[in-house]
């Protein structure tokens, strides 16, 4: 039988590659991972990826039989002649300063950009009836995109996969900001896997713990690689990923012990029957040194390291297709555990009352070796009232300096000083251990410049008022009060009216 | 049956005709049951259509009437490739939802309408009249995904469900226009004419909500409303952790009334109109059925709220072709390996070299535009005006 069918195979090599027609279907593979990085602010991020990678040139053969890809992308490329399709949608944003770098971030909502091959005459007109196609199989609203919201850039986003040559006038890109991402959108990316969400690391994804998240991303990437080492052919890749963040707080209740169960009220409990490859990645990097330690549950069995992102990182690896990682009870729960020493730190805060006590914060702090710790406070001044302020309040406002004591290691080990016989200057503290040594440390006062109020309102406004007052209101009473008697104008030549100048200063009646 | 026959032949031909009664009415009373039975409706397939018309946060209630239809229309048979959801407001990953991905009918989050499982073909913004109608009459853009159109044809049985704020006479899309039932009776009417539909029910949840079927005129029309014209319908019950109304009262009488309804159910239509009376509801439903042929109490609820399926079921085996596998490929890549000679590599992500000298692309040259062209024809007219023709040896 064996001889018969490889009999078989070596006629149909013979036959010459046109005629493989329905000869077999082309080989198809699925790669599932699931990367669990905890992060430094005590939250969790979890990377689900899912590869579908597919031997088979598109654009040359006549495809018919679909087996792990799905059949709507596969037709999606055959008909508009795509070369690469990245199509995400998020909602959050990805805190880097917290979290640090992320494998692949997206921007908050729809983000779509394509390659189209260079035997597409009309580029546009394909860009629109891809994003109307694409909005019926991801229920979102890609059919906004429109050329008020398309871009061609120039020299950015270069193909991620296979490529010739590199002709932007085929590349097109798009982004809407307002697109919501809900289950409506989960559901048909879950219907792509090949799995569905029945087996295998797609039974985590329910929708009620992956959007009560921090960061949800989910995104599907198309792309052209290479089949072998010698990179002769063509094999199409799709990743579909999800990136989701759980907030120690809102879902962990503060606490930072994850397990699977917490952050997706689902266990692991078999691999997908169609995967050739399904994986836990757990990053222990960050806590397999220091006084802390992770403590995961089950142990991991194998571990692996690489520089990743420019770090040189580790993490331990379950495989699920191994039969040692999924338990007796047929079910995989992975738990992360801190175990790190009792911290004793200590925090007495004193918030302040207007006039009459100042705010008090004291803070016992271990700072690690050869790290910079920032302690940061926000504070506001109350409004003063206006006989409180200084003659001269555009000066400013003054804060009193931080104190910082501290016990310092010392180098070297010091020898218990004998007050009356050693120097003035090394008996200012007393040294009770001789491993370190006391330090008392200011910082400088803080001098605020706060709004100052006018004080030359209050005037400004009295002659205001009392300028229109007398001009309105005096107006009126003159007019209402007064009468008015007609003048005779007074005749005469100059000399008369010199004359009556001279018996005026005199204080005589004039002439 | 009126049959004559000759005087001669009166006698034996009444005997026989006597026994093929006798005999037919046996067979054709039998026959006559199973082909009422088959042809009851006369329709073979389902499709439903649910609008919410509301935007913002207060309105969580039209989202989960439109959503708990969705799930009794899903649970009953109909699939999600013949029901059109129009949502026009996302309440479920609303960052003012409590709990993200759900959507409540019932207090004490009870019962999640939004599921696992859902698709929702128009939201947010898609969701205006000229989409709705475009969906109803099927005059859709060429471009339109199949998920997002009514494909119905002259067998089918529509359930359509509008929710949201409405008045007397028309129903308030998204807070910036609105559709009048003078539209909807139209677009009805253009449906009939195209023979897309068999059958209708047309249900609406909203204040003055039998303004809106006042206006129908095309046939085979079933309409139900939650309140009359000049009175409000209300909203059930609040829950205080979501802290907004989570359902409207008629909608939460129905949804429980189908709950109990399973795809085998003999409940006919007019258990339904009995649904929310007027000591529940406070609004008095209406319903209006003059312009359906059939009589109501022979109509199934599963008519238009499940999916018919003809099930023919078979006794002989039918062999699969056993799966071959899949061949060693790799030969095949050596036999091609002489066609493709160069090796294909990935593009550089970054090249900046090619990126700081490559030229920006020369816009297309345009001829100049209309405006352009009346100026400098005006200037020169002016110009000729006043120097004239005759002058011009002076100037150049």
């Amino acid at each position: 039988m064996a001889a018969a069918v490889r009999l078989a195979a070596l006629v149909l090599l013979l036959r010459g590659p046109g005629g493989w027609g329905r000869a077999e279907p082309p080989r198809d593979s699925l790669r599932e991972e699931l990367v669990i990085t905890p992060l430094p602010s005590g939250d969790v991020a979890a990377t689900f990826q899912f590869r579908t990678r597919w031997d088979s040139e598109l654009q040359r053969e006549e495809v018919s039989h679909y087996r792990l890809f799905p059949k709507a992308l596969g037709q999606l490329i055959s008909k508009y002649s795509l070369r690469e399709l990245h199509l995400s949608l998020t909602q959050g944003f990805w805190r880097t300063r917290y979290w640090g770098p992320p494998f692949l971030q997206a921007p908050s909502g729809a983000e779509l950009w394509v390659w189209f091959q260079d035997t597409v005459t009309d580029v546009d007109t394909s860009w629109k009836e891809l994003s109307n196609v694409l909005s019926g199989i991801f229920c979102a609203s890609l059919n906004f995109i429109d050329s008020t919201n398309t871009v061609t850039p120039t020299a950015s986003f270069k193909p991620l996969g296979l490529a010739n040559d590199t002709d932007h006038h085929f590349l097109r890109y798009a982004v809407l900001p307002r697109e919501v991402v809900c289950t409506e959108n989960l559901t048909p990316w879950k219907k792509l896997l090949p799995c569905s969400s029945k087996a295998g690391l797609s039974m985590l994804l329910k929708a009620e713990r992956l959007f009560h998240t921090s960061y949800h991303s989910q995104a599907v990437h198309i792309r052209p690689i290479c089949r072998n080492a010698r990179c002769t052919s063509i094999s199409w890749e799709l990743r579909q990923t999800l990136s989701v963040v759980f907030d120690a707080f809102v879902t962990g209740q503060g606490k930072k012990d994850w397990s699977l169960f917490r952050m997706f009220s689902r266990t692991l409990t078999e691999p997908c029957p169609l995967a050739s490859e399904s994986r836990v990645y757990v990053d222990i990097t960050s806590y397999s040194q220091d006084n802390e330690t992770l403590e995961m549950n089950p142990p991991p069995l194998s571990t692996y390291q690489d520089v990743i992102l420019g770090t040189q990182r580790t993490y331990a690896v379950y495989d699920l297709f191994d039969t040692a990682v999924i338990n007796s009870s047929r079910n995989l729960n992975l738990q992360l555990k801190w175990r790190r020493p009792p911290e004793n730190g200590y925090i007495h805060y004193q918030p302040a009352q207007d006039r009459l006590q100042p705010h008090l914060l004291e803070m016992l702090i271990q700072l690690p070796a050869s790290s910079v710790t920032k302690v940061s406070i926000q504070f506001e001044r109350a409004l003063l009232k206006w006989t409180e302020y200084t003659p001269d309040p555009n000066h400013g406002f003054y804060v009193s300096p931080s104190v910082l004591s501290a016990l310092v290691p010392s180098m070297v080990a010091a020898k218990p000083v004998d007050w009356e016989e050693s120097p003035l200057f090394s008996s200012l503290f007393p040294v009770s251990d001789s491993s370190s040594y006391f330090l008392r440390l200011y910082t400088e006062p803080l001098l605020v410049n706060l709004p100052t109020p006018d004080f030359s309102m209050p005037y400004n406004v009295i002659c205001l008022t009392c300028t229109v007052v007398a001009v309105c209101y005096g107006s009126f009473y003159n007019l209402l009060t007064r009468t008015f008697h007609i003048e005779e104008p007074r005749t005469g030549g100059l000399a008369k009216r010199l004359a009556n100048l001279i018996r005026r200063a005199r204080g005589v009646p004039p002439l | 049956m009126a049959v004559t026959y000759s005087s001669t032949r009166r006698g034996v031909a009444v005997l026989a005709g006597l026994l093929l009664l006798s005999l037919g009415s046996v067979a054709t009373s039998q026959f006559e049951e199973q082909a009422e039975q088959f042809f009851r409706s006369g329709h073979t397939n389902n499709w439903a259509v649910l609008v919410c018309t509301s935007r913002f946060w207060f309105n969580y209630r039209h989202v989960a009437n439109t959503l708990s239809v969705y799930r009794s229309v899903k649970r009953l048979g109909i699939p999600d490739s013949h029901i059109v959801l129009m949502l026009a407001d996302d309440m479920a990953c609303n960052p003012r939802n409590p709990k993200p991905a759900t959507v409540f009918s019932h207090k004490n989050m009870e019962l999640n309408v939004y599921g696992d499982d859902v698709e929702v073909d128009y939201r947010s913004y898609e969701v205006t009249v000229e989409n709705f109608l475009r969906v109803l009459t099927g005059r859709i853009p060429p471009s339109t995904p199949r998920s997002k159109r009514l494909l119905s044809d002259d067998r089918s049985n529509i359930l359509i469900y509008m929710t949201g704020h409405g008045g007397n006479g028309f129903l308030k899309f998204q807070d910036s226009e609105e559709i009048t039932n003078i539209e909807l009776a139209d677009a009805f009417e253009q449906m009939w004419q195209k023979r897309r539909y068999n059958e209708l029910l047309f249900i609406i949840d909203t204040c003055q909500g039998a303004s809106m079927y006042e206006r129908f005129y095309s046939p085979n029309i079933m309409a139900l409303a939650s309140s009359q014209v000049g009175e409000d319908s209300l909203s059930h019950q609040p829950d205080p952790a979501i802290g907004v109304h989570l359902m409207d009262r008629y909608t939460f009488y129905v949804l429980e009334f189908l709950e109990e309804i399973n795809p085998a159910s003999q409940t006919n239509m007019n258990d339904l109109f009995q649904v929310c009376p007027k000591s529940l509801c406070v609004s008095t439903p209406g319903h209006r059925t003059d312009l359906f042929q059939r009589d109501p109490k022979n109509v199934l609820i599963t008519d238009f709220f499940g999916s018919v399926r003809k099930v023919e079921i078979t006794t002989e085996t039918i062999s699969l072709q056993p799966d071959l596998g899949v061949l060693e490929s790799r030969d095949k890549e050596d036999w091609m390996d002489e066609e493709l000679i160069e090796s294909l590599k990935y593009a550089e992500q970054l090249p900046v070299a090619q990126i700081i000298h490559q030229k920006p692309k020369l816009k297309d040259w345009h001829p100049p535009g209309g405006f352009i062209l009346g100026l400098w024809a005006l200037i020169i007219m002016v110009f000729f005006k006043t120097y004239g023709i005759k002058h011009m040896k002076f100037i150049f």
